[in-house]
């Protein structure tokens, strides 16, 4: 049993009771609710008569179902417009804070919670979404729920929660050039198996995750679940204090330096103890790509796509040839012998500026060099938020992009998961720096889908097919996305 | 709520590993507001073609409607977390899902619904499966209480197969207290105590 980490420390703090079926009530810090997984769970609030318990912990936006064209009302999807005033009208009858268009904090759920400051260290953290392991990158015990349970947390703001098991992911050393967080998600997932993280936490800690931004932590926490684990996160340290210092809902005056001190505290001990620890090498790490329909099926960018008879798992095996059969790829083939149609960057994976940066670094080389994306693929940005959008249009991304052929968008999911007019078409593929290659997950029942990162991404869309995102020398080191 | 302790009826073979909640239930339905309809999708285009022609799948197949078990392999409804996955088999008619293991999430949302998700080994689930397959008539018994299986084709062929699920979750299901939001709601006073503690938000420090 794991002992003195953070997720010992955040658990036990907000422990509330031991129920009769063996479960823990587990207080919620934070709920961040969206559109998609909400309405039902607010109508079971009004059939059962209750109130929103803590309004003043709940904050919702919508993200899913947004056009990335244009946010006008009505939208032109008339059940996306039903939707959206569902939130509306929820949120206002329940009196939860809502960062709609007007507010200009509108944004992917889970990229707004820590560009607002929302998202502190030792919070347990809940939303109706997978992906809520994002907010682990800062020192927080946050994962995703089903709607019956956003029900408990408006409720109650209490979850029944059984434990979890902890695992520290250490990885030491160096990245190589053009090696990016999302490469060393894939690479871990790559590893360990989409279901390797089943039952557990995921503490990410070494070098590589001791020298990472903030935005990098987010990329790996997010990706937590593609492995299995229902949360994942990173010791808070200085990096974690200085994003946050002066966000709107940081503490602020004297509270900053009692919130500062009590983080501090939380970092698991010196002498924790973990139920598995796993240890890698970040020099071993390539640019990564998914080339089937788990983010367990990938290679890096050099190798060949594997081999399935030289997999001993039947089934295993089975998914391997699934995989091939819908992504109409051959065991052999070299990742830059696959052309493109799309290229999306965007995603509570990859939407934050230093991704869009990385992204825009990789677009204008490719425009010093006199090329463009390649007239055969569709490529387009989309900022994970109003305010990454705002920031990146201050620093000039949107013209580089313009100008190198990628289209410039509105903050939302876009085409992660297709809930909105961004789709694929028939078996068109995808270069895109989301995190699920599902079959269908990007719009079309026989769409495929390369996750990659918003920088090979880019290259990608120049080049037409995947490519070595090395060739462009103006990427820098590992800590650029 | 009532207690879940034997879902008794035939069993629809799901074969595959890595089965995720996408392919369950495509997320454009999941723009509808209300669950009322979900039933109508589980693994929508995997059961129909663009054009809305049936293909092959065990939920198209006439010898499996009515089905309340449903058998899967590894890493059953993996990926998003949405519910409509597990109120989609459930409205379609599922009462108990076998696997040889589950998504957290999605075995958790499961138990909201009063649903079983229960584990069984590799072999066992194969033979399940296999006995499914040959012969769909099958009735299998999921018992909780137990926390067995059992099934059988023709006199003296009772299969019998252990399986497990945490404990806490078939707590609550076999003693009807898987609605879990009167259980949290009768602790307010305690959850004010803690609330008033933690800091906030906001950025307040308690
Ligand atoms: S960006 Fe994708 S993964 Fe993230 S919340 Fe939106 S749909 Fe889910």
């Amino acid at each position: 049993m794991a002992k003195n980490t953070l997720y010992n420390k955040i658990w036990d703090a907000h422990a509330v009771a031991m129920l009769p079926t063996g479960q823990t009530q587990l207080f919620i810090g934070l709920h961040l609710v969206h559109e998609v997984t909400s309405p039902q769970a607010f109508d079971m609030l009004r059939e059962r008569g209750l109130k929103v318990a803590y309004p003043d912990r709940t904050f919702a936006t919508m993200d899913h179902i947004v056009p990335t064209k244009s946010q006008k009302r009505p939208f032109t999807d008339s059940e996306a417009e039903l939707m959206m005033q569902a939130i509306e009208r929820n949120t206002k009858a329940f009196g939860v804070n809502f960062f709609d268009f007007a507010s200009g904090k509108q944004g992917v759920v889970h990229i707004i919670g820590p560009e607002l400051g929302l998202t502190q260290p030792g919070m347990t953290i809940a939303c109706g979404d997978s992906h809520t392991s994002t907010h682990g990158a800062f020192g927080t015990l946050a994962f995703g729920i089903g709607t019956s349970q956003v029900r408990d947390v408006l409720a109650s703001q209490c979850l029944c929660m059984d434990p979890m098991k902890v695992r520290k992911v250490e990885i030491n050393g160096k990245l190589n050039a053009g090696v990016t967080p999302k490469d060393v998600s894939l690479y871990i997932i790559g590893k360990l198996g989409v279901k390797g993280g089943i039952g557990y936490a995921y503490e990410y800690s070494g070098d590589v995750f001791r020298d990472m931004t903030m935005e990098g932590r987010m990329t790996v926490c997010n990706m937590a679940i593609e492995g299995g684990a229902r949360a994942g996160y990173c010791n808070p340290d200085e990096t974690t204090f200085a994003y946050l210092k002066g966000r709107e809902h940081a503490p602020k005056g004297s509270d900053w330096e009692v919130a500062v001190g009590r983080w501090k505290a939380l970092a698991s001990d010196a002498d924790a103890q973990y139920d598995d620890v796993i240890r890698f090498n970040a020099a071993d790490i390539e640019p990564m790509i998914t080339w089937g329909v788990t983010p367990g099926q990938s290679v890096g960018v050099l190798e060949s796509l594997p081999d399935p008879e030289k997999i001993a798992d039947e089934g295993e095996k089975q998914s391997v040839l699934l995989a091939y059969r819908h992504m109409k790829l051959k065991p052999g083939q070299k990742p830059s012998d696959i052309a493109i149609n799309v290229a999306f960057i965007g995603s509570c994976t990859n939407g934050r500026i230093e991704d869009l940066r990385a992204a825009a670094s990789i677009a204008r080389a490719a425009t010093e060099l006199g090329q463009k994306v390649d007239p055969r693929v569709q490529a387009f940005v989309v900022p994970g938020s109003m305010q990454v959008r705002k920031a990146a249009m201050e620093e000039g991304l949107d013209k580089v992009f313009l100008a190198a052929g990628f289209e410039w968008r509105e903050a939302g999911c876009s085409m992660c998961l297709a809930m909105n007019p961004d789709q694929l078409k028939g078996d068109q593929i995808s270069a895109s720096s989301s995190n699920r290659n599902f079959i269908g997950r990007q719009g079309s029942p026989t769409g495929r889908t390369l996750l990659m990162s918003p920088a090979m991404v880019a290259a990608a869309a120049i080049a037409g097919h995947v490519t070595d995102v090395r060739q462009y020398t103006s990427v820098t080191t590992g800590a650029a996305q | 709520m009532s207690k879940v302790t034997t879902i008794t009826g035939r069993a629809v073979p799901v074969v595959g590993d890595d089965i995720d909640t996408d392919r369950i239930i495509p997320a454009r339905y999941l723009k509808e507001i209300t669950f009322s309809r979900m039933g109508e999708y589980p693994f929508y285009d995997e059961r129909f073609a663009p054009d809305g022609t049936k293909k092959d799948h065990p939920f198209n197949r006439a010898e499996y409607q009515g089905a309340a078990i449903l058998l899967g392999n590894v890493n059953f409804g993996c990926g998003s977390s949405r519910e409509h996955a597990p109120q989609a088999l459930v409205r379609w008619g599922i009462k108990a899902v076998v696997a040889e293991s589950f998504a957290e999430i999605f075995a958790g949302n499961c138990v909201m619904l009063g649903t079983p998700a229960v584990v069984a080994s590799k072999e066992d689930v194969s033979a399940l499966q296999k006995l499914a397959i040959e012969h769909p008539d099958t009735e299998f018994v999921v018992n909780l209480d137990k926390m067995e299986i059992h099934a059988g084709h023709g006199a003296g062929q009772t299969m019998v197969v252990k399986v497990s699920m945490p404990p806490s979750r078939r707590n609550a299901l076999v003693n009807g207290t898987w609605d879990s939001t009167a259980l949290l709601v009768a602790n307010s006073a305690l959850v004010a105590a803690k609330a008033a503690q933690l800091p906030h938000p906001n950025g307040r420090q308690a």
